[in-house]
């Protein structure tokens, strides 16, 4: 009874507390045209009660995660698919219902689905460069804007094709995380960060500014949806046909990643991420693998922006903000950084859910930055955590184990 | 020819600009330098800070006031808020993080950041609001000379004198001690009886406080704002941080100086379009030449 009445009390003082923090934001509002402050007192009682409620689950759930500690153990999904007496059935399943995905849903559906396997190729292509090398790129949209304006420049002034531009635009982005990975060779962390994000940046005001080549803020339209055999199509038709290359391509990347997380550089950037100098000391050349994380995880988002500008037939810097970089990052993060499975169904459910929430299509980013503070405070390595590459010596007497 | 005014003109407003991004920058090299994390969220600090004050300059205003005194007022009540956010934020997305991966505390700055932007924008306007010019004239600094701006000189001197009072702080006091010791090593610190939790609090509320004075000068100074200016600050904040090295207090007023007047001369000389992208290119220079930053130190890497 005493904890339930303490309980009671913090969670008053929380209400309290937003009450007075939320009061000018919430419930005075700046009126510009007659330049006075209109008072909405009615916020006081909802910030209250929200409050209120949101304190005590607050405080349960962090004690909750308190009491389980930081357990080792791998979550359900993790178990079922690692093992592959259930994971080849699971996969034989939802792969027949990928290639139906069109024939079964309406074009819209079609389009959104589309959109989130896209994002499932940037999360992939950037859980090379994050989750398993461990460089932090908060600039990884850059890339993927050189895939995009690539395919937009070249088939607009050389006429090329969507298969033409391709590799090109492959090439290209490869080029461009080179070009980021050489000077930044030598920094580590958070410095890298923020010279990632100052490239993105660098990048988006350049095509904003650069009109005679860019056409600036106002973009290129009419960017040609690719060809299949010179076969006419709708665009219905060349809409489902975007969704297959999008699918074929999410395969074959799943099918890269997966090997070369267990080739020889994929051991070395999983070292690398590990620890820097231990790896150097192991002989690990450290300039090649970084370069090699930098140069893979761009081409990824080269090709996606490729088949992002077919798709829209439009491009403009607006696509390719800092906060697409934060979404692509999201998805490897909340994912469980490294782990294949994770990064896959974060993209579907980041970029499907919003999707659906339409009805509040006011408050979606409210919630989906809440959703990202909420699961790093209580599932801090992601929904699905990565235990690959990590070999954890078991001692037999498991009363005693506990360190890592 | 030089035209020295025009000069004069850039180098003033390049000062000016550049102890906005100082004040700001503040706030990131000190919590770097004690929790090390890149708080996202501190851009949305400084702009939850110009608000209230907008908010409440707009509300007194009715009263017939003077401005000077409207200015000390607003000031007051901006730092109190913006500190009371920054410890919110610091006890909601960052706390619960001190032990888990290092990328869940920075995902976890940058939704909260995304959060407080949309929470202005939704429960105020998504569109620009005009800031009253709430800085008092002063008689003499009008008459220096044409081209000297005197409210950024205003600004410049404010901003000089709060960083001095912080450099008193942290040198003199028992918390500010108490900073630096945490900031060294935390384990040490605690076991030297330093009440850690609450020293990083601290922290918070001295970096909210700076961001808010920062957003009071820039509304005064630019005329108006929205909920997305705290992005662009905070950004380039940060760099001006990283640039005088990271968890350098010294460090961070230099570099957001050097910042403001590379923009203004890149933007004065070369090209206004460009201006953001002249900032992030000198980062990138310098760390090359010096990872560390400018003031930083090279600390050799421990195994």
């Amino acid at each position: 009874m005493k904890g339930v009445i303490e309980e009671t009390k913090k969670s008053l003082v929380a209400a309290l507390w937003f009450v007075f923090l939320t009061f000018p934001i919430m419930v005075m509002k700046v009126d510009t045209a007659d330049n006075k402050i209109i008072f909405r007192w009615k916020n006081i009682l909802y910030v209250a009660i929200a409050a209120f409620i949101l304190s005590y689950l607050w405080r349960y759930f962090l004690e909750r995660k308190e009491r389980k500690g930081s357990s080792d153990e791998d979550s359900i999904i993790y178990k079922v698919l690692s093992n592959p007496k259930y994971s080849r059935p699971f996969y034989a399943a939802v792969l027949p219902f990928a290639i139906a995905f069109p024939w079964l849903f309406s074009t819209y559906q079609t389009n959104i689905m589309a959109t989130a396997l896209i994002y499932v190729m940037l999360g992939l292509g950037l859980n090379i460069v994050v989750g398993l090398a461990g460089l932090l790129d908060l600039g990884y949209v850059a890339f993927y804007a050189v895939g995009a304006y690539a395919y937009a420049l070249l088939n607009y002034h050389f006429g090329l094709n969507f298969w033409e531009v391709l590799p090109i635009a492959g090439i290209l982005a490869a080029f461009a995380g080179i070009l980021l990975g050489f000077p930044v060779l030598r920094l580590r962390g958070d410095y890298l960060a923020i010279v990632t994000l100052g490239f993105g940046e660098i990048i988006r005001i350049v095509l904003e500014n650069w009109d005679s080549v860019t056409f600036g803020p106002s973009g290129i339209s009419g960017v040609p949806r690719p060809p299949l055999f010179g076969i006419k199509m709708n665009v219905n038709q060349s809409l489902i046909y975007i969704y297959y290359i999008t699918l074929a391509f999410v395969i074959f990347t799943i099918f890269v990643v997966n090997r070369l997380q267990n080739s020889r550089l994929g051991r070395a950037w999983l070292a690398l991420k590990e620890d820097d100098i231990a790896c150097q000391a192991m002989g690990i050349d450290r300039v090649t693998a970084k370069l090699t994380a930098f140069a893979l995880g761009a081409t990824w988002a080269g090709f996606a922006g490729v088949i992002f500008a077919a798709k829209t037939t439009y491009v403009s810097p607006a696509s390719f903000t800092f906060f697409e970089s934060v979404v692509i990052l999201s998805i490897v993060v909340l994912g469980g950084m490294g782990s294949i499975v994770g990064v896959i169904l974060a993209a579907l459910v980041m970029i499907l859910l919003p999707e659906y929430l339409r009805a509040f299509s006011d408050y979606r980013m409210l919630i989906f930055a809440l959703a990202l503070v909420l699961v790093m405070v209580f599932k801090p390595e992601g929904l699905i955590p990565f235990r690959g590459g990590r070999f954890v010596y078991k001692k037999k007497e498991s009363a005693e184990g506990g360190n890592e | 020819m030089i035209d020295w005014g025009y000069f004069t003109d850039l180098f003033v407003s390049g000062l000016t600009k550049g102890s906005i991004y100082a004040l700001i920058a503040l706030g990131y090299t000190m919590v770097y330098g004690i929790i090390q994390l890149i708080n996202f969220a501190h851009g949305e600090i400084y702009m939850i800070g110009a608000f209230t004050a907008l908010i409440f300059a707009v509300l007194l205003g009715k009263f017939g006031l003077s401005t000077g005194f409207i200015f000390l007022i607003v000031t007051v009540i901006a730092v109190i808020y913006a500190s009371a956010y920054g410890y919110t934020v610091e006890k909601i997305a960052y706390k619960p993080l001190r032990n888990a991966p290092r990328l869940s505390p920075l995902i976890s700055a940058i939704g909260m950041s995304l959060f407080l932007q949309n929470y202005v924008m939704l429960a105020q306007t998504p569109d620009f609001v005009p800031f009253p010019d709430l800085i008092p004239h002063i008689g003499i600094l009008d008459k220096i000379s044409d081209y000297i701006d005197p409210v950024g000189l205003i600004i410049i001197i404010v901003t000089f004198i709060v960083m001095i009072a912080l450099h008193f702080f942290i040198k003199k006091t028992k918390i500010g001690k108490a900073m630096r010791a945490t900031a060294q090593n935390k384990t040490m610190a605690m076991l030297c009886g330093v009440d850690v939790d609450k020293t990083i609090s601290m922290t918070f509320i001295i970096g909210s406080a700076l961001a808010a004075i920062g957003g009071v000068l820039i509304g005064s100074y630019v005329g108006q704002i929205n909920f997305f200016i705290g992005f662009m600050a905070g950004l380039k904040a940060f760099t001006a941080a990283v640039l005088g090295g990271i968890g350098s207090i010294p460090g961070a007023a230099l570099g957001g100086i050097i910042l403001g007047l590379t923009e203004s001369f890149g933007a004065g000389y070369i090209s206004s379009d460009y201006q953001d992208v002249f900032a992030f290119i000198l980062l990138v220079l310098i760390l090359i030449f010096r990872p560390a930053g400018i003031l930083g130190k090279t600390d050799t890497e421990k195994v």
